[in-house]
């Protein structure tokens, strides 16, 4: 007897699930054409999902298991170019050994959605989460999400699908999940109706950009030196509309599903009088909140705000979050050899995002939890006390610190 | 002095070798005077391919600072001395990296000077180029096109013909002294030297006005603005075709208007249209799909996309049926079929001549039989 997923979610219900089950309902619920998957942890626990609820029959899809990760991703781009909805994902170095398939996704503007399972890239090998993996595509016009929550990441998915394929944006989307904490935790999550999913996400149409006997045209000619620029450039526009179709496909989301927070890209908790604002991504959002919470109780001024879409990234609404306090901490769980200041990556953007404002902070940079080592409300006082101490100096002793490294 | 600019125009891989040859020498006889300079090869060119028109360049100046400006560029702006080394290409040249067709003289500054290896004369070599309204010269160095680049031909002294009659026509850039000098270091060779002092005595200038050579429209294209432009870098496919020059009957092939590849060609296939057998073999294996079927069956190399590669003679099973013909031998793009069916004896005359010809006459690209470069190479020494 089977239960096809119309009768699994004929009404919205509540499940406990992990980020990475969260994200195969998502692809059923979203009636995903063509899923590529190869294994790898954390990765491997969507394509598990993904293929048990096929083989059960409740989904219908191609669901192909690769020979590596660069044919995972050059099969959804194929897909992806003739109107399939699609969906893949990685992890770590699987993720880069993708990277040609992947860049070129981008560059041939196909709206393929992407479960990043954030890992550590060896070597050494370790399981465990780092966010370089996912960074890696910043600069290739890939949207990318991190998400904190099971919920999130449903809910995300869902959105990721109905801002990638609007024909004003056609760009592919990244969802970064923490390794473990996001992929192998259960929690409650609510599920929606299948009807109300229809209603949020209207079909995939490349409309005349389709490759179709129908519609001949060639994909992906050289170009050289005369073209290449005004290519980056509409690249370029599509990235900057798509801010414009997050917003409004987020305000929809909410009115639809009847939950999500003020703005799609940053979450602000206790900062509108905040004197120290912590900036992370991801899970650590969890202990942050905890903390500041924690520190609120003894009367210290601190807030948090989590980068929710690293591209695009919310300029303007970072600089007036962030403008208004005294000092930022940044957490980075990545790293960047050799960067500015030998910081991580979201210290460097936050830094230079602030740079041009009237009202700059002290910016602080704290490298956490790399390899997927816990982050807990100790380590987050740690790093508020020693941005206290740059207030009290009135200036920036060490702009980097490692935290929970043992000399 | 300032700068002083030379490129050399030549057949991809086939020539690169002498091409290179000839810019490098350039800069090393420069040095002699101390002066300096650059010598580089038009990016986009390479890698080669085969007989695909590409392009070096030497740029030299009195002091580092000069020659900053003509650095990190893909191509000349203009340039003093152009040198040809395959006289199809005074037709005009087209490679993958540009667009549109570009006069053969289209660099060269006014007053400045065309160098044609060409066993041609100046005046037919001047029917093939493109009208300019500024004056230049022209000097033809009495030549086939030379492969001795390649390392499997002998050296026949093209490089240093050239260098030497470069001496001559632009004494701004280096003298005849310090351009033996520069050959002499390199090759240790005295019968090179006598070479380029050979070519050196016996170069002349044709001046050529403006508005001589040939009055064929110019390309002319437009690179489109990035909100005009197709999303998702998609190229749109062309038409499919239709009929014989628009009519019911045959079938002609809907072309690019912009993208003519034609300039590529130093050879063209001529038909003998009554011993065709309808076979369609050059049809189909024509790269550039330039046959038109024509109303009675038959198929017209269209000389508008035809790149000369040869392959239709290849195929083709009746003798002489398709003859590749030196691309000199002709001054239009004009349709044979058209000609033979208006007047097929003297269709029929003209293509007997050509292909005669062309039988006994040596070889123009190709060769007739193995060991024939080598029994010219001989032959060059008189020329």
């Amino acid at each position: 007897m089977t239960t096809t997923i119309e009768q699994m979610f004929q009404t919205s219900s509540e499940e406990l699930i992990s980020g990475s089950e969260a994200i195969a309902l998502a692809c059923a619920l979203a009636d995903v054409d063509v899923i590529t998957a190869y294994p790898i942890r954390p990765y491997d626990t969507v394509m598990q999902y993904v293929s048990k609820l096929k083989a059960d029959g409740a989904f219908d899809c191609d669901f192909i298991v690769a020979e590596s990760e660069h044919t995972q991703f050059e099969i959804v781009k194929h897909a992806s170019s003739v109107g399939a909805r699609t969906f893949s994902g990685s992890s770590g170095v699987g993720w880069f050994y993708a990277f040609e398939a992947i860049t070129v996704t981008a560059g041939l503007r196909m709206p393929v959605v992407a479960m990043v399972g954030n890992r550590a890239l060896d070597d050494p090998g370790a399981f465990g989460v780092e966010h370089n993996d996912a960074l890696a595509v910043r600069d290739l016009g890939w949207m990318l999400y991190w998400v904190a929550t099971a919920q999130e990441a449903l809910d995300m998915a869902l959105l990721a699908w109905r801002i990638a394929e609007d024909p004003e944006v056609l760009l592919p989307f990244a969802l970064s999940c923490d390794g473990s904490f996001l992929t192998h935790s259960q929690a409650i999550v609510q599920v929606p109706a299948i009807e109300q999913v229809k209603r949020f996400l209207p079909p995939y149409d490349r409309g005349k950009l389709q490759l179709h006997p129908d519609n001949p045209i060639t994909v992906a000619p050289q170009v050289n030196e005369d073209w290449l620029m005004e290519i980056r450039r509409q690249s370029d526009a599509a990235m900057r509309r798509s801010v414009g179709i997050i917003k409004k496909a987020y305000e929809e989301f909410k009115q639809e599903f009847g939950r999500g927070d003020p703005s799609p890209f940053i979450d602000e908790f206790m900062t509108e009088d905040a004197e120290i604002i912590i900036v992370g991504m991801g899970t650590l959002a969890l202990p942050a909140r905890v903390a500041v919470r924690r520190l609120r109780e003894e009367g210290k001024k601190v807030g948090f705000l989590r980068v929710k879409f690293f591209r695009p990234f919310a300029t303007d609404e970072i600089r007036e979050a962030l403008s208004k306090c005294k000092a930022v901490c940044v957490i980075d769980r990545d790293y960047s050899y050799g960067s500015p200041s030998f910081g991580g990556v979201l210290f460097s953007e936050l830094r230079a995002t602030m740079y041009n404002q009237e009202n700059r902070p002290w910016m602080l940079n704290f490298i956490a939890g790399l390899g997927g080592r816990e982050i807990r409300v100790r380590e987050i006082n740690e790093i508020v006390d020693t941005t206290q101490k740059a207030i009290d100096d009135g200036k920036v002793e060490q702009e980097t610190t490692w935290i929970g490294v043992r000399e | 002095m300032s700068v002083v600019a030379v490129e050399v125009v030549y057949r991809g891989i086939f020539q690169r070798t002498l091409a290179r040859n000839i810019v490098r020498s350039i800069v090393f006889a420069a040095r002699k005077e101390g002066k300096i300079g650059t010598a580089f090869g038009r990016y986009g060119d390479s890698p080669e391919r085969n007989g695909i028109p590409a392009k070096q360049f030497a740029i030299v100046a009195d002091g580092a600072e000069e020659l900053e400006e003509s650095m990190a560029v893909y191509e000349a702006a203009e340039v003093d001395v152009t040198i040809n080394v395959d006289d199809t290409m005074c037709k005009g040249i087209e490679s993958w990296a540009w667009y549109g067709l570009q006069p053969i003289n289209e660099l060269t500054k006014p007053g400045g000077t065309l160098i044609v290896t060409s066993r041609q004369d100046n005046d037919a070599l001047i029917e093939d180029m493109h009208q300019r309204d500024s004056a230049y010269n022209l000097a033809t160095i009495a030549s086939i096109p030379s492969f001795s680049g390649l390392w499997v031909f002998k050296d026949d002294h093209t490089d240093v013909r050239i260098l030497g009659t470069l001496a001559k026509v632009a004494p701004q850039l280096v003298s005849l002294d310090s351009m033996l000098a520069a050959i002499n270091d390199q090759w240790s060779s005295e019968t090179k030297q006598a070479s380029a002092r050979k070519a050196y005595d016996r170069a002349s200038l044709r001046p050529v006005e403006p508005g001589e050579g040939k009055n064929e429209e110019r390309m002319t294209f437009t690179l489109p603005g990035w909100k005009d432009m197709e999303e998702a870098v998609v190229i749109r496919a062309i038409e499919p075709g239709g009929g014989f020059r628009g009519g019911d009957a045959g079938y002609e092939p809907v072309r690019s208007a912009v993208f003519k590849k034609f300039s590529t060609r130093s050879m063209r296939p001529v038909i003998n249209f009554d011993t065709c057998t309808k076979c369609t073999l050059c049809w189909l294996q024509c790269p550039d799909t330039c046959f038109d079927v024509t109303p009675d069956g038959l198929y017209d190399a269209n000389m508008e996309s035809c790149c000369g590669c040869g392959v239709c003679e290849a195929v083709c099973p009746v003798t002489d049926c398709v003859t590749m013909v030196n691309e000199g031998e002709f001054n239009d793009h004009n349709s044979q079929w058209e000609a033979w069916t208006e007047n097929k004896d003297e269709y029929n005359k003209w293509m007997t001549v050509l292909v005669e010809t062309q039988k006994k006459e040596t070889r123009t690209h190709g060769f007739h039989h193995k060991g024939q470069y080598a029994e010219e190479i001989a032959e060059m020494g008189d020329v």
